[in-house]
C-alpha cells in the first residue's frame, strides 16, 4: 500500500492514499462567520452537508448564524429547476433577512458533481442584487478540513482592493484592519484613529497577512512585527469583508500564518502579483522566531532583539519542556497544522513516530520543512516520515506496534485508541485554541501535557485497558 | 433549493449506518467523499463507543472521479473483508456520491465474489428518505436477506414464551436504557428475550428469530418493517404498542397476554399491572399527590418525533391533566398515522419540520412548558419558557451515563421527574406570585479591584472585554500586579501580552 519513500533533504515523505477520516472542508464556516462580522455564508449542498454542520457546530446553530444550507433537493440535483433562478430566489431572501457585505457561496461535492456553474452564476447574480459574492469550492473530493479555509480566502484575494481604487483617507484607514483594532477607538473617531507614533516603525514596502486568527492572535502577531519596526497593512481576513486590506500589484509582500493555506498564497502570488514570503509558521518560540526573520529578512529589516525574546518563552516553557521531554507522539493526521507542531515538538525534545496529513504542499511549506530538517539535525531526531493522505486503518496496526505515548488524532478514533490504554489528544483543539505566537506557545504545550498527566494522574487505578478481549 | 438552518432527521445514510454498526461483525463501506463519514465521528462521541466504528469511508476524490469507483469500492470491500472477518459488508453511497449513478449493485457483485462476508447494497434513495425511513428500510433488507436464505424451513417455536425486539439501535433517543426496561418488563411477564436487534445482534441471530412467539416493535420509526415482514412469512404476529407512560405500557401487558393466550399459554397480568402502576411505579401516585394538583390545566405543548411526541401527548392530556395545546411531529412522512393518535388528546396538530414555524408557534401559545427536541429547548431559552426534551436529534445529553428509560415502569418515574420539573408547581407557585419571583434580573458586577491607580488605554480595555467573565477578573488582577511590578502606570496591550507570558510561566 504504502509507495517508497522518497527523501527529499531530512524528512521522508509517504504518499499512502488510503481511507482516512477527516472533517468535511465546509466545516470553515464554523469559523469564518465569526470572523468575518458582516459576511453570510451560503452552503450549497445536499442534507449530507446540512446535517454534518449541524452536528459539527453544536449549539451554534440556535444562535441566529449567519450561514444557512441552500439544501439541492431532487429537482436541482436532476436539472430540472433552473440553478441561477433559484440561487437568486435564496439571495434575495438572505438580503432581505440578514443584508450581509458579502455572501460567500461555498460549493460542495454535489455541485462539483452536477457541474453547477457557480463561478458563472455569481458575476450576474452580484451585479443584480448589489451584494458582492464570493465562490469558494470547499468539496471533499479536492479538499480536507482547514483546506475549506484556504478556498475561500483564495477567492477573497483577488478582491482585496489596488491602491488607485481605494480614494477616500477613511477608507484607506479602515482597511487597514489590524491598526483600526489596535489604535482606534472607532471608525469615526479620527483623531485617536491617527497613528501614535509613525517614527516606530521602519519605511518597508506594505506587508499583508493572510489566514484566519481570532482578534487576540491578530494583535499579538501584529505587536511581534511591530517591535521589528515592522507595520502589517492589512490582514486576509479582515474583520470586516469592507476591510479587506489593500494589495498593490508587484509591490505588496505577503506571508502565510498558517500551513494550510498554499492556494490562497498562489492565488495572492499570482493574480495579485505579491511577493510570497516563505516563512515556517508562527507555532511554537522556534517557528514564531523563523516566521518573523523570514517576514524581517524579506523586507530589509534586521531583526533586533530576536534571541532575548526567543529564549525568554523557553525559560517561560522550562516546566513543561522538561516534562515532555523524551516522550514520543504519533499524528495520525487531520488538520495540517500537523508538520508544525512536530516540528515545535522536536524543538521541546520529544520523538515523533509518524507525521500523518490529508495533503502536503511541499512548496508551501518549504520554509517550514526546512526548519523541521535542521531542528532534527540539531536535537539528533530520526528525519520524520510525512505520510500523506494516510491509511487509518494502518496507521492503527503501525500505532499498536510502535506504542506511542501520545496520538494526535481526528474525533472518530480518540475513545477507541483510549479505551486501549493509548492517550490520545483530538487535532481539532489545536485548530480550534489559540496557539499561535510567542505568547501562545504555551497553550499549545498545556494542551499536549494535559493527556499525559490525567492519565498519569489515574494511573495507580490500574484503568488502562477498558475493553474485553473476544 | 431549499434555505435550511436545521434539521430534525439525518440523511439517509445515517439511517443506513445506524443499522449496519448497530449489528455485531457487521462492517459497512461508505461510497463517500473526504468528510461524508462523520457518522464514526457521531457514534464514537455520543455513544462514547470504546471500539471503532465498523464504518470506512471508500474516499471519492477527483481522481476516482475521474476513472470510475469500482475498482476502489472492490478493493476495499474485499479488503475490508480480509481485515475484519464480518458475516456481512453493507455498501452504502451518501445523497452526493448516490448521483454519480454508477452500477453499485454490480461492484457488489464483483465483491462477492471475491469475499468471505455477504455483500449487500443498501437499497435506499437518498433523496426520497431521511434517517428514519432508510434505517427501517436497512434492517428489513438485512432481515429478510437472512429469512430468506431458511428458504421456508423456519425454527420451530420455542417451548416457553419468547419475543424479539426490534428497533432497538445505535445512535438511538435512550435506546439503550429502553431496551433494558423492556427486558426487565417481558422477565417479569415470563416472557423471555429471544433476540434483539439490531443494536448487539449477529445476523445469525436473525435466522433464530422466528422461533419467538412474537415481536415486540417499541418505535413507531425502525422496526415495523422487519416486523411486518416476519408476520408474512413466518405468522409471527407483533405488538407495536410503546409502553411509555402507565397507561399505554398496560395496554402493551394486555397486548403480551392476549398474543400469549391465543398461542396457548395461561397468563393473567391484571394483578402485576395494578401492583406495578399502584405501588412500584411512583408516577401514578406523583399524579395523585397533593403536589400535582396545580398541574391541573397547565398548557403545554408537544413536539417530536412520532413515538415519543404521541406517547407524551397521551401521558399528559390523560395521565396528567395537563391541556396540550398543539401537539406536532417532524415526521412528515406518517402524518395521517400522528393525528389518529393525537387528534382527541390536543387542540391542534402540527406537522412540520420547520424550525422556524415550530418556534412562532410556541410563542403563539405561550404554553407554561414545552416538551421538545433540543431545538425547542433553545427556543424555550428565548422565550424564557422550560422544557423538557423527550425526542431526537441526538444530543450528547441524550447519553446519560446513569439509568434513563422512557419505556416500561421505570420509564413512568422518569417521565414524571422530567415533568415535575418542567413546570414550576405547588408552593413554589404561590411564593413565586407572592414574592415576584426567584431572582433578580440585575447582574451586581462586582468591581474587580477597589481602587485601581491604573489606567488601561481603549485597545486593551476591549481585549479585556473578550475575555469569557468568569477568568476576567483574574487576568485583570494578573495584569496589574504585572504593571504594577513592572513599574508601568498604563496598561496597554503590549502590558497584557506580557503580563500573559509571565503569568504562564
Amino acid at each position: 500500500m504504502v509507495s517508497q519513500p522518497t527523501t527529499i533533504g531530512g524528512p521522508q515523505f509517504e504518499c499512502e492514499t488510503g481511507n482516512y477520516h477527516t472533517f468535511c472542508p465546509i466545516s470553515c464556516v464554523a469559523w469564518l462567520y465569526q470572523k468575518i462580522e458582516d459576511s453570510f455564508f451560503l452552503v450549497i449542498g445536499t442534507k449530507t452537508c446540512g446535517y454534518f454542520l449541524q452536528n459539527a457546530m453544536g449549539v451554534m446553530i440556535f444562535a441566529e448564524p449567519r450561514y444557512a444550507m441552500a439544501e439541492l433537493e431532487e429537482g436541482d440535483v436532476n436539472a430540472k429547476l433552473n440553478a441561477y433562478d433559484e440561487l437568486q430566489r435564496l439571495c434575495l431572501q438572505v438580503k432581505k433577512d440578514r443584508n450581509p457585505s458579502v455572501i460567500v457561496w461555498i460549493g460542495t461535492c454535489t455541485t462539483e458533481i452536477i457541474k453547477m456553474d457557480l463561478e458563472g452564476i455569481a458575476p450576474k447574480l452580484e451585479d443584480e442584487i448589489g451584494i458582492p459574492i464570493v465562490v469558494a469550492r470547499a468539496n471533499g473530493l479536492d479538499y480536507a478540513f482547514t483546506q475549506g479555509e484556504d478556498t475561500v480566502l483564495a477567492a477573497m484575494a483577488s478582491r482585496c482592493p489596488a491602491p488607485q481604487e481605494v480614494r477616500s483617507e477613511a477608507e484607506k484607514k479602515e482597511r487597514t484592519g489590524g491598526l483600526r483594532t489596535l489604535f482606534s477607538l472607532g471608525k469615526r473617531d479620527e483623531k485617536k484613529a491617527a497613528d501614535p507614533a509613525p517614527s516606530e516603525y521602519v519605511d518597508h514596502e506594505p506587508l499583508v497577512l493572510f489566514g484566519s486568527l481570532t482578534d487576540p492572535v491578530v494583535n499579538q502577531l501584529t505587536l511581534e512585527l511591530k517591535k521589528q519596526g515592522i507595520r502589517v497593512s492589512g490582514w486576509l481576513p479582515a474583520p470586516r469583508y469592507t476591510e479587506l486590506p489593500i494589495v498593490e500589484q508587484g509591490v505588496t509582500f505577503v506571508a502565510g500564518v498558517n500551513p494550510f493555506l498554499s492556494r490562497t498564497a498562489s492565488a495572492l502570488q499570482r493574480r495579485m502579483r505579491c511577493n510570497l514570503i516563505t516563512t515556517p509558521f508562527p507555532i511554537g518560540p522556534d517557528g514564531t522566531r523563523g516566521w518573523i526573520e523570514a517576514i524581517c529578512r524579506a523586507l530589509g529589516v534586521t531583526p533586533k532583539g530576536l534571541d532575548e525574546r526567543e529564549q525568554q518563552i523557553w525559560d517561560a516553557l522550562r516546566d513543561d519542556v522538561e516534562f515532555l521531554k523524551g516522550r514520543s507522539v504519533f499524528f495520525m493526521g487531520d488538520n495540517l497544522l500537523e508538520v508544525s507542531m512536530a516540528r515545535f515538538l522536536i524543538r521541546c525534545g520529544m520523538i515523533v513516530h509518524e507525521v500523518g496529513i490529508p495533503y502536503m504542499d511541499k512548496r508551501y511549506q518549504q520554509g517550514e520543512l526546512d526548519l523541521l530538517d535542521r531542528t532534527c539535525r540539531e536535537l539528533g531526531h530520526p528525519p520524520v516520515r510525512i505520510v500523506e493522505k494516510p491509511d487509518n486503518y494502518n496507521q492503527i496496526q503501525r500505532i499498536y506496534a510502535c506504542k506511542p505515548d501520545l496520538v494526535i488524532t481526528g474525533m472518530a478514533h480518540a475513545n477507541p485508541l483510549e479505551a486501549r490504554g493509548i492517550t490520545t489528544k483530538w487535532s481539532v483543539e489545536f485548530t480550534f485554541a489559540m496557539i499561535h505566537g510567542f505568547t501562545n506557545a504555551h497553550e499549545m504545550l498545556k494542551m499536549v501535557r494535559k493527556p499525559l498527566d490525567r492519565n498519569n494522574a489515574l494511573k495507580s487505578l490500574g484503568w488502562e485497558k477498558l475493553i474485553q478481549e473476544a | 433549493m431549499k434555505l435550511a438552518y436545521w434539521m430534525y432527521a439525518g440523511p439517509a445514510h445515517i439511517g443506513t449506518l445506524r443499522i449496519a454498526s448497530s449489528f455485531k461483525n457487521v462492517h459497512a463501506i461508505m461510497h463517500a467523499p473526504l468528510g461524508d463519514d462523520y457518522f464514526n465521528v457521531m457514534r464514537s462521541m455520543l455513544e462514547r463507543e470504546r471500539d471503532f466504528t465498523p464504518v470506512t469511508a471508500s474516499v471519492v476524490d477527483r481522481k476516482v472521479l475521474g476513472r470510475g469507483s469500482q475498482d476502489k469500492v472492490v478493493t476495499n470491500i474485499v479488503r475490508k473483508d480480509q481485515e475484519e472477518a464480518p458475516d456481512l459488508i453493507v455498501l452504502t453511497p451518501t445523497c452526493t456520491s448516490s448521483i454519480l449513478q454508477e452500477d453499485l449493485q454490480n461492484f457488489v457483485a464483483r465483491a462477492q465474489e471475491q469475499s468471505q462476508a455477504d455483500v449487500l447494497l443498501a437499497d435506499v434513495n437518498h433523496y426520497r428518505y431521511n434517517e428514519f425511513t432508510a434505517a427501517d428500510r436497512t434492517l428489513t433488507q438485512i432481515v429478510s436477506y437472512y429469512i430468506e436464505k431458511l428458504t421456508g424451513n423456519f425454527p420451530a417455536r420455542s417451548e416457553k414464551p419468547t419475543a424479539n425486539i426490534l428497533g432497538i439501535s445505535t445512535l438511538g433517543f435512550h435506546n439503550h436504557h429502553d431496551c433494558r426496561e423492556l427486558k426487565q418488563l417481558l422477565a417479569d411477564l415470563g416472557v423471555e428475550v429471544n433476540v434483539v436487534a439490531p443494536e448487539g445482534c449477529s445476523v445469525h441471530d436473525i435466522q433464530k428469530m422466528p422461533s419467538a412467539w412474537f415481536n415486540v416493535v417499541p418505535y413507531r420509526e425502525l422496526g415495523r418493517g422487519a416486523a411486518e415482514y416476519l408476520q408474512r412469512q413466518t405468522g409471527q404476529p407483533l405488538i407495536d404498542i410503546t409502553p411509555m407512560g402507565i397507561l399505554q405500557t398496560a395496554r402493551f401487558i394486555r397486548a403480551v397476554q392476549q398474543i400469549l393466550n391465543t398461542q396457548g399459554a395461561r397468563v393473567e397480568y391484571e394483578e402485576y399491572i395494578r401492583l406495578q402502576t399502584l405501588f412500584v411505579s411512583q408516577a401514578a401516585w406523583f399524579s395523585r399527590s397533593i403536589d400535582c394538583q396545580n398541574l391541573q390545566g397547565k398548557r403545554a405543548v408537544v413536539y417530536g418525533d412520532l413515538t415519543h411526541a404521541a406517547a407524551m401527548t397521551r401521558i399528559l392530556a390523560r395521565e396528567m391533566g395537563v391541556r396540550v395545546v398543539w401537539a406536532g411531529t417532524f415526521c412528515k412522512y406518517d402524518a395521517e398515522w400522528f393525528k389518529a393518535e393525537v387528534a382527541d388528546l390536543c387542540d391542534e396538530v402540527l406537522i412540520s419540520d420547520d424550525h422556524a414555524e415550530v418556534g412562532d408557534r410556541i410563542a403563539a401559545a405561550e404554553p407554561a412548558a414545552i416538551f421538545g427536541t433540543q431545538m425547542e429547548r433553545h427556543i424555550g431559552k428565548r422565550l424564557n419558557i422550560p422544557c423538557g426534551v423527550i425526542s431526537s436529534p441526538i444530543h450528547i445529553q441524550n447519553f446519560p451515563v446513569g439509568y434513563r428509560p422512557f419505556l416500561g415502569y421505570e420509564g413512568t418515574n422518569q417521565i414524571a421527574d422530567l415533568v415535575y420539573n418542567s413546570f414550576t408547581l405547588g408552593m413554589e407557585d404561590h411564593l413565586l406570585e407572592v414574592f415576584g419571583g426567584h431572582d433578580t434580573k440585575e447582574v451586581i458586577t462586582k468591581t474587580m479591584t477597589a481602587q485601581s491607580d491604573l489606567e488601561w488605554d481603549e485597545a486593551a480595555t476591549r481585549e479585556l472585554a473578550k475575555i469569557p467573565g468568569f477568568v476576567r477578573s483574574k487576568v485583570k488582577r494578573n495584569t496589574e500586579k504585572f504593571a504594577r511590578e513592572s513599574g508601568r502606570d498604563k496598561i496597554t496591550l503590549e502590558v497584557m501580552y506580557a503580563a500573559k507570558e509571565a503569568a504562564g510561566a
